[in-house]
């Protein structure tokens, strides 16, 4: 009998166990950047390309990255909220486009030169954000993914929650759902604008 | 045996594993000319988890983010890197989860440890299990006492009596 129990309980503990790791999200991966300084970069913004935009400009204030591009499906979903958000909350949203042509996937890259990239990719992006609406206080561009790499990115759309001193406080993988934005960003944001 | 069906699985067999080669190859060429190189990027690369297929190397998946990261640590192992700090440079931006092998740590002991303490208690189990078995079956195989085997003379005869 005693022995009975024993081997019940070890399979009902291994039962627990996997059904626990089946309802964990596996696209769910922590970020080790949450913490730290938010990565330092020099992009061209989508709305004036002969200027740049880093990081050490939002110095001071509080703000979101939006990790974007008119290819990502979830970005569609997300954003109408976004654009919501920035007409109600006074926290500068910055856009990341994140590699416009080149994560398309349509395009050959090995023919198309860079300059028509950079065209084509500033084209897309205005036209993308002319049809649903600019919620960005302004957008930059990440043509080739490298800061997206610096910034742990791995599954568009992505947001970042960055403090006044420069450090990233939150990230979020995927659309930004208004359950997200009411119980974990905009607590956060508060209290960071306290 | 068939013999034409043994070549045609076999010339099959070979196309599919020529087209691959060569897709990867059309892929990647710019980075044969280095075969040193291109031993260290094979091995890092074999360590590393792409994010976006999950159980996959970023040596093994295509995926658009496997590619950049390739060529990240290629650019890297051009630099002069070392293998050390080009891991570190993907666990600083995508943590322990990048590595295939996970290390030792508070967290990740279940994972190491848990084969491992399961192997024992199984091991420890037989023993005690075998032990058992073994100390009944001597009990079973000891001669009789002088008062058991008296008994059973005596039941013997009671049954060869009726």
């Amino acid at each position: 009998m005693n022995r009975y129990f024993w081997i019940l309980g070890g399979f009902a503990a291994l039962v627990a166990l996997l059904a626990v790791g089946l309802g964990l999200n596996p696209r769910d991966v922590p970020s080790p950047l949450v913490g730290k300084p938010a990565p330092t970069f020099s992009l061209n913004v989508l709305a004036k390309p002969e200027t740049t935009l880093s990081p050490k400009d939002m110095q001071g204030k509080v703000w979101l990255l939006n990790v974007w591009a008119s290819w990502c499906v979830s970005c569609r979903a997300e954003h109408p909220i976004l654009v919501e958000f920035s007409k109600k909350v006074d926290v500068p949203l910055i856009g990341l486009n994140y590699k416009e042509v080149r994560g398309d996937g349509g395009f050959d890259m090995s023919k198309m030169p860079a300059e028509e990239e950079k065209k084509l990719a500033f084209q897309r992006a205005n036209k993308w954000l002319a049809d649903h609406g600019d919620p960005y206080k302004l957008t930059v561009m990440d043509l080739d993914g490298r800061v997206g790499i610096d910034y742990g990115v791995y599954g568009v759309p992505e947001t970042y929650v960055i403090d006044k001193a420069g450090v990233i406080r939150m990230k979020h993988t995927g659309p930004i759902t208004p359950e997200i934005l009411g119980k974990k960003i905009m607590p956060l944001l508060a209290e960071l604008n306290k | 045996m068939n013999f034409r069906a043994l070549i045609a699985a076999f010339v099959f067999a070979h196309f599919i594993g020529s087209t691959a080669a060569l897709a990867s190859a059309a892929n990647e060429a710019a980075l044969a000319a280095d075969p040193v190189a291109e031993k260290r990027l094979q091995k890092l690369s074999e360590e590393l988890r792409c994010l976006v297929c999950q159980n996959q190397t970023i040596a093994d998946s295509n995926a658009e983010l496997a590619q950049d990261l390739r060529r990240e640590v290629r650019s890297m192992i051009k630099d002069g890197k070392s293998d050390k700090e080009i891991v570190d440079f993907m666990v600083t931006r995508y943590g322990d989860f990048v590595l295939y092998r996970p290390p030792v740590k508070g967290i990740t002991l279940l994972l190491w440890g848990g084969p491992i303490a399961l192997m024992l208690f199984g091991i420890l189990a037989l023993r005690n299990y075998l032990r058992r078995r073994a100390s009944r079956i001597n009990a079973e195989d000891k001669p009789l006492s002088a008062a058991e085997a008296s008994r059973a003379e005596a039941l013997l005869k009671e049954i060869d009596q009726k």
